[in-house]
């Protein structure tokens, strides 16, 4: 009998909600573990890293690597998991565009770790003590951290990627078919997001209620107004993000009556998810006039943050440009 | 030059603000024709991209601009209300608007990125602004954004990408 | 790169022109040459003396059969100079135009730029991002659209009834529209013309007569255009008919109706006289109007205001043609294309308030003293002051609201004339002194300057100065109760003050008030000094940029009477070269909505000015309507899935532009801050 193909899942700057999602597969997890033999798990098995290295390159069909890439112990693991699998594929929004830890790149890594340490409101450092890569413990072992790099990075900035499922986290739908794709040896071509090409309007239980002449005379937020479970949620002023994300999740959020937020990016042909949203949103803006423009414009207070929620590492500008860079 | 020499020489050269500029074609580009024909003298750091409307701009190109290296970017388009396609430079301007203040967040001044109004009889207007936002991009100095990426994969992920800049420039060479 | 588009992998032909000096004294064409013959894809690479010339254009025919070439590119002038001329060469050696792309060294770089190595770095990136954008071009056809024969032609002055006649004499519909209630425009006006002196109306009326008899025209005067949509070749306008209270069909044009009016005097400024004499509410703007039918003021006639009049104008037409209840009608014309003709306005002489129009009685404008020499005038052809007195003096100021900085600096082109012209005409009438005060005499057209030299010497008076101003204030005898005209009399150079019975402002010519409404009505351009834009200054002067849009006669610049006509009859031949041609090639520059990628999201449809995009409710997804989108690429850049693709202008087009003029650039890099945790 031939041996089972071999899978693994690995995660980065995760949160685990992707290590959940394969769980959220339900009975269907019974069909995978029929078929396949997972060789590393580091949340739900006891393999480690030195059982990995121990492996022959290319012996693991493919590995599922979630989360964004800020460490070097992350990329050292990327990297050798990328040796020892034939495919990799990017799994969550994290690893395929940076995810919700990428909004870091609006920050200074010295930044963040100042605030972390020493100037959160529940912070008590007095000494000002800063994590180190290295120290001595007990003057007798050397204790190491991995390095915290500069910028949040994307898998496939790191690795050479094969095939990306996108989702905050992946649906298990999806997961499943990626998983039978990857059995039945069809593969679709390097590269490929393993997700519908389209936007999500076209799933969208609410798109025969939105208006084919939408002028937004002004913007809301979730937490303003108390959205009407049956309209479209930019005809009610919301930003929903619905016609820059690809569609496959089944309008998830809408159904629980919360717009879009963009987390399985945009369609293969949109090089950035947000500059394509900003377009398309403020096109259909009333005003004509600069100042009411603006007005309007105001009500989007934080526009990196709402149209790059999960893309930012994976945009075109990937990060601030900090004023210490220039010159 | 081959195509690494001509890397090397990019890296040395006295640094020269770059700027792509998108000329709507029935008023900025004529406006920039006449300036031509009337032989007014201006920098010569814009290069321009010619589109029939303002409203063609897509605020990726103007993100890929600078992600490709670009230290400025300047949109030309008819006067509102004078747009030969009636409405594209109105909503060119909605986009502008929130995309400047969003780029501000990322990073990049708000005199990089620049909006002008000009009609086809205009030959003037685009020398002055021209001249004034090379100027004005020169006191703020290169954006580099690739330079800053490569330097900082070099130095984190030892990838050394000039290295695989050098090999794609060698390769593009033909 | 391995853009195919249908013909195999790119194999670039790329020509960079000397264009003489212009450009190769700035531009070095040899190492541009050198340069992208190192660039992937390209097989030939030329420079060659002037592109455009024919053995240029059969340079590149010859290289596409020898090198197999499938696309070509040409760095040289402006492409709204030369694209469609080096087209036309592409298609000729066997390619489809559109694999033709052309790159401006020359007005964006030769003629602007004065540093030669940057100049010549600029025209290598150009020239690189231009090779790497022709990849993805492909092989479009141009839609042809039908023209429809009839014209609409706007603006009832002698341009537009010259235009009118012109193509109505060639056997096409024509739909004069004019505003006034009568054809004539300002011509209708004058006395008599320079240099001839033929009388306006003489030579006038024939032609405004034949504009009512010719069949083939549908004159609508009251009219105006409402609203125009469409494209070249099928324009739609809607005209409204702004009620006379009189139905024309029956009016006669007896007039009996103005004589039994309830009013037995006239009481109202009376337009067509400038306001020197009065009119009835119901009233023929003047005798020879075309059509002939009178009409009735609703701002005056007591009907309207009380609804209590006797109506006797009603008892005494036998034609029953009035009808006080008229209102707004509506009226959907389909043309193929439009003339604008509608003309001028005179200078407001109240804008030069040194010269004391309103404010001193006896100054008058040109147009007005017009009004006073004519014999069917209100004063029956007498120049009389406005106190009823024979002038023993006349100044004649030339360049007001002209050659001015404060107001307008052009010179209007006419006003030397008709004010020698009016100089001599006072003369003849009252055979006072005349004077004309003037900055330069400008007199260049067929018998003109000889019409300068008989005035000379019919003793009228010059003097070489720009008048400073016009003042009531004697300060010697012979002053009082005059106008005395201040000036400094720059030939024999000292300031004299001269006074006089009558002071004639020789008002310029501005554009109409409404020329701005007007012109975006017809998506058509102004200069900067508000006239309609024409295509190109010397060899386009009648066509616009938009196409099947003309304009002619005043409105595109000020001008004399011959150049009206022999601009009006460009425009009436441009529009005839249309229709015969039957139809015409429209740029494919479209977009189109790709349907198995459209999700259906509706974000693109409110953005089309032209309607073009509609939701087609069976397939839940956008359509484009090819015949209606003009190319704009509006909904291309906002299509927030990227599934609208603009032709000629794809996406991939433009970044690979924005790759090829970035190529190693940024490069230069700054100190990065490093927190990276270093071992203590």
């Amino acid at each position: 009998m031939p041996d089972k193909p071999k899978i693994g899942f690995y995660w980065c700057a995760s949160c685990g909600g992707c290590e959940e999602s394969v769980v959220d597969l339900a009975e269907d997890i019974l069909m995978v573990a029929d078929n396949v033999d997972i060789v590393f798990w580091p949340v739900a098995m006891d393999f480690k890293k030195a059982d990995v290295e121990k492996m022959e390159d290319g012996s693991i069909l493919a590995t599922m690597i979630n989360g964004a890439v800020r460490t070097s112990e992350q990329e050292e693991m990327a990297r050798l998991i990328r040796r020892k699998s034939k495919l990799i594929i990017a799994y969550g929004s994290c690893a395929h565009l940076g995810g919700i830890p990428a909004l870091a790149n609006e920050f200074a890594a010295q930044e963040i770790l100042d605030y972390s340490y020493k100037i959160a409101p529940s912070v008590v450092n007095p000494e000002g003590t800063m994590p180190l890569i290295k120290t001595k413990h007990d003057e007798t072992r050397n204790v190491t951290l991995p390095k915290f790099r500069e910028t949040v990075r994307t898998l496939d900035q790191v690795i050479d990627v094969d095939y990306y499922l996108p989702g905050c986290p992946p649906v298990p739908k999806l997961l499943k078919a990626a998983v039978l794709t990857l059995l039945s040896g069809v593969l679709p071509p390097k590269g490929t997001v393993l997700a519908p090409d389209n936007a999500l309007c076209e799933e969208c239980p609410r798109k025969a209620t939105k208006p084919v002449d939408l002028a937004f005379k002004y913007f809301t937020r979730p937490h303003m107004i108390l959205a009407d479970k049956d309209k479209c949620l930019l005809s009610q002023g919301l930003i929903c993000m619905g016609p820059a994300t690809r569609a496959g999740c089944e309008a998830a959020c809408i159904n629980g009556n919360m717009p879009c937020s963009g987390c399985f990016g945009p369609t293969s042909r949109v090089r950035d998810q947000g500059a394509k949203i900003l377009s398309s949103i403020c096109s259909n803006i009333e005003a004509k006039e600069e100042d009411e423009i603006d007005a309007v414009l105001d009500e989007i207070p934080d526009p990196v943050g709402t149209f790059y929620r999960y893309g930012l590492a994976g945009s075109l500008l990937r990060k601030k440009i900090m004023e210490e860079e220039k010159q | 030059m081959s195509a690494e020499t001509e890397i090397k020489v990019a890296e040395k050269k006295p640094w020269e603000p770059k700027i792509i500029a998108f000329f709507c074609n029935w008023c900025t580009y004529t406006a920039a024709d006449l300036a031509g024909v009337s032989r007014l003298k201006h920098a010569p750091n814009v290069r321009v991209i010619r589109i029939m409307c303002s409203g063609r701009v897509d605020p990726q190109f103007i993100l890929q601009a600078f992600a490709s290296g670009a230290d400025g970017v300047l949109i030309g388009g008819c006067h509102p209300g004078d747009c030969h396609y009636s409405e594209g430079n109105y909503k060119l301007l909605r986009r502008f608007r929130l995309l400047r203040r969003m780029l501000g967040s990322m990073g990049i001044e708000p005199d990089r990125c620049r909006l002008e109004w000009i009609s086809a009889s205009e030959g003037d207007k685009v020398k002055t602004v021209i001249n004034d936002m090379v100027e004005k991009v020169r006191n703020l100095g290169p954006l580099s954004i690739p330079g800053h990426l490569i330097e900082l994969s070099n130095k984190e992920l030892g990838i050394k990408e000039t290295e695989i800049l050098r090999e794609e420039a060698v390769a593009h060479a033909g | 790169m391995s853009s195919t588009n249908g013909n195999g992998s790119p194999r670039i032909g790329f020509y960079v022109c000397h264009c003489g000096h212009n450009i190769a004294s700035v531009v070095n064409v040899e190492e541009v040459q050198k340069f992208v013959a190192t660039l992937p894809g390209v097989i030939v690479s030329r420079d060659y003396k002037y592109m455009c010339s024919d053995p240029g254009q059969e340079l590149i025919q010859n290289d596409i059969k020898e090198f197999k070439l499938n696309r070509i590119v040409v760095a040289s002038c402006s492409p709204l100079l030369h694209e469609h001329t080096f087209r036309v060469a592409a298609e000729k050696g066997g390619l489809n135009p559109y694999y033709f792309h052309m790159i401006n060294i020359r007005e964006n770089v030769s003629w602007v730029n004065t540093d030669k190595v940057m100049a010549t770095e600029k025209a290598k990136d150009l020239a690189r991002a231009g090779i790497q954008r022709v990849f993805f071009h492909k092989p479009l056809i141009k839609k042809e659209v039908p023209i429809n024969p009839a014209v609409m032609i706007v603006g009832g002055g002698i341009a537009g009834i010259h235009a009118a006649l012109t193509i109505a004499n060639a056997g096409k519909r024509v739909y004069l529209v004019e505003r006034e209630a009568t054809i004539g425009g300002h011509m209708a006006m004058f006395d008599k013309t320079f240099p001839t002196l033929d009388c306006a109306a003489c030579i006038l009326t024939p032609k405004m007569s034949a504009v009512k008899n010719n069949p083939n025209i549908t004159l609508w005067t009251y009219a105006e255009v409402e609203k125009v949509e469409g494209f070249v070749g099928s324009y739609k306008a809607t005209v409204r008919h702004k009620p006379r209270y009189i139905k024309e069909d029956l009016c006669v044009g007896c007039m009996d109706c103005i004589d039994a009016c309830i009013y037995k005097e006239a009481k109202y400024p009376d337009e067509f006289n400038q306001g020197l004499s009065m009119r009835k509410p119901v009233y023929i703007p003047f005798p020879q109007a075309t059509p002939q039918v009178v009409l009735v003021d609703p701002e005056t006639c007591i009907d309207f205001k009380s609804r209590r009049c006797k109506k006797t104008c009603i008892e005494a037409c036998d034609r029953d043609a009035i009808d006080l209840h008229q209102i707004d009608t509506y009226e959907e014309i389909e043309v193929g294309t439009i003339i604008l003709s509608t003309g001028f306005k005179p200078f407001d002489a109240k804008r030069a308030p040194q010269y004391g129009y309103g404010k001193h009685q006896n100054v008058f404008t040109a147009l007005e003293v017009e009004r006073l020499v004519n014999a069917s005038g209100p004063t029956n052809g007498e120049v009389l002051t406005r106190d009823g007195k024979k002038p023993k003096s006349v100044g004649i100021i030339h360049c007001v609201g002209s050659r001015d900085a404060k107001t307008n600096k052009w010179c209007s082109r006419v006003c030397c004339m008709y004010s020698l012209k009016l100089a001599h005409l006072i003369k003849e009438h009252t055979d006072a002194e005349v004077y004309n005060f003037y900055i330069d005499m400008r007199t260049p057209g067929k018998g003109y300057e000889e019409f300068y030299d008989k005035l000379l010497k019919e003793g009228v008076h010059f003097i070489r100065g720009r008048v400073a101003e016009v003042t009531d204030w004697a300060l010697m005898p012979e002053e009082k109760d005059r106008l005395t005209i201040r000036v400094e009399d720059t030939l024999i150079g000292t300031v004299r003050r001269i006074p006089v019975d009558m002071v004639v402002l020789a008002t310029g010519l501005v554009p109409r008030d409404d020329a701005q409404e007007i012109r975006r009505m017809f998506n058509i351009s102004c200069s900067n000094e508000g006239f309609f834009l024409e295509r190109h200054p010397k060899l386009a002067p009648v066509s616009t940029f938009t196409d099947g849009i003309f304009i002619a006669g005043a409105c595109q610049g000020p001008k004399d009477i011959p150049d009206s006509v022999a601009q009006a009859g460009a425009a009436a031949a441009e529009a005839l070269s249309l229709i015969c041609a039957g139809k015409i090639e429209l740029e494919p520059n479209t977009a189109q909505i790709i349907e198995k990628d459209c999700s259906g999201c509706k974000s693109c449809i409110p953005l089309c000015p032209y309607s073009a995009i509609t939701f087609k409710d069976d397939i839940q997804k956008a359509y484009i309507n090819e015949a209606l989108c003009k190319g704009c690429g509006t909904c291309v850049a906002a299509c927030p899935s990227g599934s609208i693709i603009q032709n000629l202008f794809e996406d991939e087009e433009i970044f690979s532009e924005i790759d090829g003029l970035l190529k190693f650039a940024g490069l230069e890099t700054g100190a990065l801050c490093s927190t990276e945790m270093e071992v203590q």
